[in-house]
C-alpha cells in the first residue's frame, strides 16, 4: 500500500459534471492547489444550455421570464433550497465567471442580462433557459420574430426530425419549413459527435453548404441540429453563415449531445493549464478521513492506482446518474462518505404514480443537507466531516429537472463551496 | 322491459348475426370459432386488444398441476387444452417444460400427496432427483426438498390474440377497437340494439345483432348492467415482475397449495415472476404496488435466490374476473373455472356472458360459448378450433423477441436505422408494422406500435426510442401537428405504471435519464396536450404488458 504513488493537494474536487468542472475552475482562479477526480461522462448528457431558474412552483408550471424574481419567490417558499444560501451577487459572479471562462476557450454564450430566454427543442416544445451557446443565439431571435426559417435535418440522424419541429410548432411559429439532406460523404447512421468533428474540416463545410443552399429560397434563417463543430464551433458556425449568407442556429439533439461535450472538451483542455491536476475516468475506491493531511483517498485501479491526500474536499459527485447517490430496494445512500441522506422512510414515497405528475417526484428532492457554509451535516445537524463541502445536484431540497435550474445550481453552489473551503483553509 | 341509456343515433344501424363485446383472448377465440363455423361476427373493444387480464398474466400454458387440489375440474381442462394448443398453435408456444419444486419448510403432506393428485387428474408428473433438478435449472435454491417435471409451457398471449382475430378478420369478421358500449336496448326479452361510441372520434352508432355475447372479462358486470342484469363478481388483482434476462429455461412452480409469488415463467429473453391476489373494488385504475412487489421478490427468492438481486425492468398487474361469492375469504378458493351464463335466466334471451377462466383454457371457453350461440341461433355447425391449426399472422409476429433483430441482421442494410436499440427494432420493421395497421384501419400510435412489437420493452423502457420513433412517425407523415406530444405523454405514462414500483439501483438511474431528457430538456410536463395537468391516477384499465 505504501508504495502507491502519492499525490498531495489542498483541495480534492470529487466529480466532473458541470459542478465539478466549475469547482475546479473557481478553485484554480483563487490559486488553490487543486486535484480533480471524476468519471467525465456526465456532461455528455447535458444540452449545453445553462438554466438558472425556469419554473416555480413546479406544480403550477409557472415559467419565469426574470430568473432572479423567480429565485426570490422560490427561496421565500422553500428556505432550505440551496439558492436560499446564496445572495444575488454571488450568483451573478459565479455565472459570469463560468461564462467568461467558456468564452475565453472558444465557447461564447449568449444571455440577456437578468432575463430568461426561450428556445425550441427537437420535440417542438419551447425551453426556458438562462444562457445559450452563441451558435444558438439566432434561434432565440428568430423564434421571437417568428421569422421564416429552414430547418435542415439529415438522413441517418435519429430522433431529430424537421417535420416534427415544423408540425408541432405549427401554431406558435408558422414560418418554418424543413428539408432532409445527406451529410457529406456518409451513409447509414450518423452520430452528432462524428458530424461535429467532420465539420471542423473546411471541405466538409463547403460540401454541406452546397447541399443546403438550393433549399433556402426565401428563408431568413437556417437551423441545423447541434453538430457545428466540437473544438472550434465558432469557426464552423461563422464559416457556414458566410457561405449560406443567412443567420444560422443550432437546435439541440437528443443526448448524448454536442452542447455538453463541447463544455467537457473545453474544461479538459483548460483546467490542466490552470494547474488543476485532473484524473478523469478514475474512481475513488476508498476514503480515510483521518489521513495525515486531512483526507486520504485511494483512486483508480491496477497500474493507475494512487493515493491522494488533501486538506479538504468538495463533494460534487452528482445524484444517481453521476453516482454520488445510490439506492437499493430500501434506501438511498451517499456512496463515498456514507453521509446521511435526507429521505423518507419507505420506497413508496419516492415516486408519483404518474411520470409527468406536475408536483415532480419526491426522490428528486432527497440528498445531502448542509449548513450555510456548504458543510454536509450529520444526524445531529453538525458538520459531519471537517474539511468536507458539498455542491451541485447531490444537495437536498431542490428539483433541478422540474425547476429548470441544473447548471445554475451546479455553478453557483460550486462557487460558494470553493469560497467556503478558502475560508476554512485560511482559517 | 325498460329501455336503458339509449343515445341519440343518426347512423343507420349495422346488422350482424353475433356481436362480441371485449377483445381479450376469450373474445378473440370466440370471434375465430364462430367465423370458422360460418357465422357473421362483429368484435368490439373499448380499448385495444388484451387490455385486461389477457395482457397482464404470466403467459403460462398450465399443465394443470397447479389446480389438482384446489380445483380438479380446472386441472383436467388445462391438461386437455395444453395438448391441443401445443398441436394447433405451436408458433405461440415455447414448449420449455416445467418443474414443481419444494424448499425446506414447505408443507410436506402436500408434497407427499402431489404425485397421487396429479395421477387422479391424468396429469403427468415425473419425480426428478434433486441434484438433477439443480443441474437442469442451476438458479434453483440449494434448499430443495422435492422436484417434479410437468408439461407446462410458455405462451405468448399477444400473438395468440392477434392471430385469432387476424384469421377471423381474414374470413370476414369485423373488429372495432376503441369502441365502447354506451347502452343496450332491451325490448320483449331481447337486446334489439347495441349502442356504441368510437372513443377517439366520439362518433356514435348502433349494431343490431341476433345474439350479443359479453366477453368483457373483468368488465362483464358493467356491460351486463346496461341490460339491467347483475353478475356477482370479485376483482382479484395480481401483480407480476419482468426480469431483465431469462433466469430459468423452464417454468418453475413452487410445490405447495397455490399462493403468492410461486411461479416463474420464461418469456423469450426474460422471466416473469408472480403473482399476488389482492381484492380491489373496481377493475380500473390499478397499479402494481411497491409492497406487493417487495413481497413477490422475497417469496420468489426462497425458491430461486438470484431473484433477490437480479435486475427487474417492469411490473404490471391485471384483474382476474372471478364470478362468485364476494364474501368468501380467500379469492384463490373461488373457482378459476370459467362462467358461461345464458341470460335467458334473466329474461334476456339473446344475451350470453362468458368470463373468468384462464388463458390456458381460452379456446375451450370460446368453444363452449360458441356452442351456446349456435343453439340459440338454432343451427348446429361443428367446432373447427379443436382440429384446425391457428395460422400465424403477420400482425402477431413482431411481438416475438429476437425476430426483429434477426431480420435486421439478415438484411444488413446500413440505412435501416435501429429506432429501439434495446430490442433492436429497426425503421424498416416499424414501417412494416405501420403498413399492417393501415391495412386493418388501426391508427399507429406509439402505444399501438408498442403493443404490436417489442418497442420500448427493453431496459430503457422507452426513454430513448419514444422520441426516435416519434421523429420517424413525423417523417412518415403518420403524426401531424402536436400528435407527437400527445403520444409521448400517453406512451411514457403507460410505461411508467410498470416502472415506478421497480425504481432502485440501475432502473432508477434509467428513470432519471428519462426525466432529465423528457422534462429537463423537452419540458413535456409543461406541455400537456390536454391543457390540464396530468392528474395522478388518470387513465384506466390494468397496467402493463406481459411481454414487457
Amino acid at each position: 500500500m505504501d508504495n502507491l504513488p502519492e499525490i498531495s493537494c489542498d483541495l480534492l474536487v470529487i466529480g466532473s459534471g458541470i459542478t465539478g468542472m466549475a469547482a475546479a475552475l473557481f478553485a484554480a482562479n483563487l490559486g488553490i492547489d487543486t486535484v480533480q477526480v471524476g468519471r467525465a461522462g456526465e456532461l455528455g448528457f447535458a444540452s449545453g444550455f445553462l438554466d438558472l431558474l425556469g419554473v416555480h412552483p413546479v406544480e403550477d408550471g409557472r415559467i419565469w421570464d426574470r430568473p432572479f424574481d423567480g429565485i426570490g419567490a422560490l427561496v421565500a417558499e422553500h428556505p432550505r433550497h440551496p439558492y436560499a444560501f446564496l445572495d444575488k451577487k454571488d450568483i451573478q459572479s459565479a455565472l459570469s465567471g463560468f461564462v467568461s471562462f467558456l468564452a475565453a476557450h472558444g465557447l461564447p454564450y449568449y444571455t440577456e442580462p437578468g432575463k430568461n430566454l426561450a428556445m425550441i427543442t427537437p420535440t417542438g416544445t419551447l425551453k426556458t433557459t438562462y444562457a445559450v451557446p452563441a451558435t444558438v443565439q439566432n434561434g432565440v431571435r428568430a423564434l421571437a420574430e417568428k421569422a421564416s426559417c429552414l430547418v435542415v435535418d439529415f438522413h441517418g440522424l435519429k430522433g431529430f426530425s424537421g417535420r416534427q419541429i415544423v408540425e408541432t410548432l405549427d401554431k406558435t411559429w408558422p414560418n418554418l419549413t424543413t428539408r432532409r439532406i445527406s451529410f457529406p460523404d456518409t451513409s447509414g447512421e450518423l452520430l452528432p459527435e462524428h458530424m461535429a468533428l467532420s465539420l471542423e474540416s473546411p471541405e466538409c463545410r463547403a460540401q454541406l453548404a452546397g447541399e443546403i443552399a438550393p433549399h433556402i429560397h426565401s428563408a431568413e434563417y437556417v437551423a441545423l441540429p447541434a453538430i457545428l463543430g466540437m473544438y472550434r464551433p465558432m469557426a464552423v458556425f461563422e464559416d457556414l453563415q458566410k457561405q449560406l449568407n443567412r443567420p444560422v442556429f443550432e437546435i439541440p439533439t437528443m443526448p448524448p449531445a454536442i452542447g455538453g461535450l463541447r463544455i467537457k472538451a473545453a474544461f479538459e483542455k483548460a483546467l490542466p493549464r490552470l494547474f488543476v491536476r485532473t484524473h478523469y475516468q478514475q474512481k475513488i475506491t476508498a476514503v480515510d478521513k483521518q489521513g495525515r493531511n486531512g483526507f486520504r483517498f485511494d483512486v483508480g485501479r491496477d497500474h493507475l492506482r494512487r493515493v491522494i491526500t488533501a486538506k479538504g474536499a468538495i463533494l460534487a459527485s452528482g445524484r444517481f446518474i453521476g453516482g454520488g447517490l445510490t439506492t437499493d430496494r430500501k434506501s438511498v445512500r451517499e456512496t463515498l462518505f456514507n453521509l446521511p441522506v435526507f429521505q423518507p422512510v419507505t420506497r413508496s414515497e419516492w415516486h408519483q404514480k404518474s411520470f409527468l405528475d406536475p408536483r415532480g417526484h419526491p426522490i428528486n428532492r432527497f440528498g445531502i443537507t448542509t449548513d450555510d457554509q456548504w458543510r454536509p451535516l450529520n444526524n445531529n445537524r453538525h458538520p459531519a466531516i471537517p474539511g468536507l463541502f458539498a455542491a451541485g445536484s447531490i444537495l437536498a431540497h431542490q428539483d433541478w429537472v422540474r425547476q429548470k435550474c441544473g447548471a445554475g445550481l451546479g455553478i453557483t453552489t460550486a462557487f460558494a463551496a470553493v469560497n467556503a473551503f478558502q475560508r476554512f483553509i485560511s482559517g | 322491459m325498460s329501455i336503458l341509456n339509449t343515445p341519440g343515433s343518426c347512423q343507420p344501424p349495422i346488422h350482424t348475426q353475433v356481436l362480441i363485446i371485449g377483445a381479450g383472448v376469450t373474445g378473440a377465440g370466440l370471434v375465430r370459432d364462430l367465423t370458422l363455423r360460418g357465422i357473421g361476427c362483429i368484435l368490439v373493444e373499448q380499448k385495444d386488444l388484451t387490455a385486461g387480464a389477457s395482457g397482464a398474466n404470466h403467459g403460462l400454458l398450465h399443465s394443470g398441476a397447479r389446480y389438482i387440489k384446489s380445483d380438479p375440474a380446472s386441472a383436467v381442462e388445462c391438461r386437455k387444452e395444453n395438448h391441443i394448443l401445443k398441436k394447433l398453435a405451436p408458433h405461440c408456444i415455447d414448449t420449455c417444460g416445467g418443474l414443481f419444486v419444494a424448499v425446506a419448510g414447505d408443507d410436506e403432506k402436500y408434497i407427499a400427496d402431489f404425485p397421487q393428485l396429479c395421477a387422479q387428474s391424468g396429469i403427468s408428473a415425473r419425480a426428478v432427483d434433486l441434484a438433477d433438478a439443480r443441474e437442469m435449472e442451476p438458479a434453483l435454491s440449494d434448499r430443495l426438498i422435492a422436484a417434479y417435471a410437468v408439461d407446462d409451457a410458455a405462451i405468448d398471449p399477444f400473438r395468440l390474440t392477434l392471430d385469432n382475430i387476424a384469421q377471423a378478420v381474414d374470413k370476414g369478421a369485423r373488429f372495432f377497437r376503441f369502441t365502447r358500449v354506451t347502452g343496450l336496448t332491451v325490448k320483449q326479452s331481447e337486446i334489439t340494439a347495441v349502442h356504441l361510441v368510437d372513443t377517439r372520434t366520439g362518433r356514435e352508432y348502433t349494431v343490431r345483432a341476433e345474439i350479443v355475447v359479453n366477453a368483457a372479462g373483468a368488465w362483464a358486470d358493467q356491460v351486463a348492467a346496461q341490460a339491467g342484469i347483475s353478475i356477482p363478481m370479485i376483482y382479484s388483482k395480481g401483480s407480476l415482475l419482468v426480469t431483465q434476462s431469462r433466469i430459468t429455461r423452464r417454468v418453475v412452480n413452487r410445490l405447495r397449495l397455490a399462493t403468492d409469488a410461486d411461479i416463474l415463467v420464461p418469456g423469450g429473453t426474460v422471466s416473469i415472476l408472480g403473482t399476488t391476489s389482492v381484492r380491489t373494488e373496481t377493475p380500473d385504475n390499478i397499479y402494481p404496488e411497491i409492497e406487493e412487489i417487495d413481497h413477490i421478490i422475497e417469496e420468489g427468492a426462497m425458491m430461486i435466490p438470484v431473484l433477490e438481486t437480479t435486475r427487474y425492468i417492469r411490473a404490471y398487474c391485471g384483474v382476474r374476473p372471478l364470478v362468485g361469492d364476494a364474501n368468501s375469504g380467500d379469492d384463490r378458493k373461488v373457482s378459476r373455472g370459467y362462467a358461461l351464463i345464458d341470460h335467458t335466466r334473466d329474461h334476456v334471451d339473446n344475451f350470453i356472458t362468458i368470463t373468468g377462466g384462464k388463458l390456458t383454457t381460452y379456446r375451450f371457453m370460446a368453444e363452449k360459448a360458441a356452442n351456446l350461440v349456435c343453439q340459440r341461433l338454432g343451427i348446429d355447425p361443428a367446432c373447427q378450433t379443436c382440429t384446425e391449426p391457428l395460422p400465424a399472422s403477420t400482425d402477431g409476429q413482431w411481438t416475438e423477441p429476437g425476430l426483429a433483430p434477426h431480420q435486421w441482421m439478415k438484411q444488413n442494410d446500413p440505412t435501416d436505422l435501429l429506432l429501439c436499440e434495446c430490442e433492436m427494432v429497426s425503421r424498416h420493421t416499424v414501417d412494416q408494422i405501420i403498413r399492417n395497421m393501415g391495412r386493418l384501419n388501426i391508427t399507429p400510435t406509439l402505444e399501438a406500435i408498442g403493443l404490436r412489437s417489442r418497442v420500448g420493452k427493453g431496459p430503457c423502457q422507452g426513454a430513448f426510442c419514444s422520441q426516435r420513433l416519434t421523429a420517424h412517425l413525423y417523417d412518415r407523415g403518420v403524426f401531424k401537428k402536436n400528435e407527437g406530444i400527445v403520444n409521448l405523454h400517453q406512451f411514457l405514462s403507460e410505461r411508467w405504471r410498470g416502472q415506478h414500483p421497480l425504481l432502485w439501483d440501475v432502473p432508477l438511474i434509467q428513470a432519471q435519464l428519462q426525466e432529465a431528457m423528457h422534462c429537463g430538456l423537452f419540458g413535456l410536463e409543461l406541455n400537456d396536450p390536454k391543457g390540464q395537468p396530468d392528474k395522478p391516477g388518470a387513465g384506466g384499465g390494468p397496467s402493463g404488458r406481459v411481454n414487457a
